[in-house]
């Protein structure tokens, strides 16, 4: 499987890169770790010019923990996410999800900016984010803005990003909930989830998100507020009113509903067991 | 598409092509340099036998350009060999433990264990079953594999506790 030839980039700080993309327009996309988009290219499923490879810019790189917030650069990887003892201790949900995430090889060169800037409602890392309440810097040549995770998902691989953007840092706040769990079922190692859930707990509050249910991550401020007050049933009747899976290789619909609803229950009893 | 001129260590040598940039990595290795010990098997970045390792990750040559390897430092199996060209340590075990039946994800498997070791000199079983995860065998035979790991992790601690 060969991809269509396309020009190879490789510039060296951010400004480079979004004047690539200002020049190419919809012929130019940036590449972080490839592992989403080199299948697709080699499928010939997506068609790209230029290639805006992203490993020389150093202002991508680097993760910072501080005492109320994470920041991470787009560029983390999945293993330098899990290797970060640091932030580990601080947000432990990042590193427990960022573990299920596709194999050692892929978790070497795929980055947190890339799994949650691509928009793929299969990709673990958006529904955590919008768990988490995180916040997406996006630069662009216009300057730039932040864009929270909750509001940054608007269709399967359509995003708030503009083209001629790109997602730079991850902002999280440390959250004041002690109790958390990733949970996620999926057919082989690799592959992406027939469900997910994130869940944090404690201290009268409460966030609950899904993976690949939707053709969004799904958030529901209703399922974090009956978790808030102790509701099991009720965050479970609120999350599983909020999903909208469809049928596709991975099972029909009222599989994938069931599903949902054993790893959601999996992951309340787990966040809730870890918050006391 | 014009091709683009790339420079990097393989083995330990400086080596030099001329290549488009959507060359994959496993091509580059196999059909420029003509290192054939990486495979390719699936070529959907499931199966791992084309693993290398690249700046010190585990990585699957099949979902790599070429151009994204320019200037890197690679390994493959062919690098994990001993001075005098004889089998390295987790070659010579996974031949006396049988750790292949039809040998095809060999090296892949060789070159993910050899920086799975780096990483982790003391694992638990459990930790080379998830850690060899990306690396299928279709013969299924795991179990030998993963005894010949862990035997290799007992050698090389040995090894290094003897040149301390």
């Amino acid at each position: 499987m060969i991809p269509a030839g396309f020009e190879y980039h490789r510039p060296a700080d951010i400004r480079s890169a979004i004047s690539i993309l200002q020049e190419h327009g919809d012929a130019a996309r940036v590449i972080a770790g490839g592992h989403s988009l080199i299948p697709m290219m080699k499928l010939r499923m997506t068609d790209i010019g230029h290639l805006v490879d992203l490993q020389a810019i150093g202002e991508l790189k680097g993760v910072e923990v501080g005492a109320e917030k994470v920041t991470l650069g787009a560029m983390t990887t999945q293993a330098e996410l899990i290797g970060n003892a640091a932030l580990g201790a601080k947000i432990p949900l990042l590193r427990e999800a960022a573990l299920q995430i596709a194999d050692p090889q892929v978790r070497y060169v795929g980055t947190v900016g890339g799994n949650v800037a691509n928009g793929d409602p299969g990709n673990d890392m958006p529904g955590l984010m919008q768990c988490l309440d995180a916040t997406y810097t996006l630069v662009g040549p216009d300057g730039t803005r932040d864009v929270a995770a909750r509001d940054f998902y608007e269709a399967a691989y359509f995003t708030a990003r503009g083209d001629e953007e790109i997602l730079t840092r991850i902002t999280i706040p440390v959250p004041a909930m002690k109790g958390y769990a990733y949970e996620k079922q999926k057919r082989k190692i690799g592959d992406y989830a027939t469900a997910a859930a994130a869940v944090l707990v404690g201290g009268g509050k409460a966030s609950v998100a899904m993976t690949n249910l939707s053709d969004t991550p799904i958030w529901s401020e209703a399922a974090g507020a009956a978790l808030a007050k102790g509701d099991v049933e009720g965050c479970v009747a609120a999350a599983m009113g909020a999903i909208a899976p469809s049928e596709d290789m991975r099972g029909p619909i009222a599989f994938k509903k069931h599903v949902a609803e054993v790893i959601l229950r999996r992951a309340i009893a787990k966040a809730q067991e870890r918050a006391k | 598409m014009s091709k683009m001129h790339v420079k990097l260590k393989v083995n330990g040598q400086e080596v030099e092509g001329l290549a488009e940039p959507r060359t994959l990595l496993i091509h580059f290795l196999r059909e420029n340099l003509r290192i054939t010990g990486p495979h390719i098997g699936c070529e959907t970045s499931h199966c791992g036998a084309c693993t290398v390792d690249m700046n010190g990750k585990s990585v699957k040559s099949c979902t790599v350009f070429v151009a994204q390897a320019n200037g890197a430092d690679v390994t493959t199996v062919e690098g994990l060999v001993n001075a005098d060209g004889s089998l390295g340590v987790i070659q010579e075990m996974f031949r006396e433990h049988h750790g292949l039946q039809c040998g095809f994800c060999t090296p892949g498997m060789i070159t993910r264990a050899h920086r799975l070791l780096q990483e982790n000199p003391s694992p638990t079983e459990e930790e080379v079953r998830f850690g060899m995860a990306g690396n299928l065998c279709r013969c299924t035979g795991y179990q030998n594999i993963v005894k010949a790991i862990l035997a290799s992790a007992d050698l090389l601690k040995g090894q290094k506790e003897a040149a301390e």
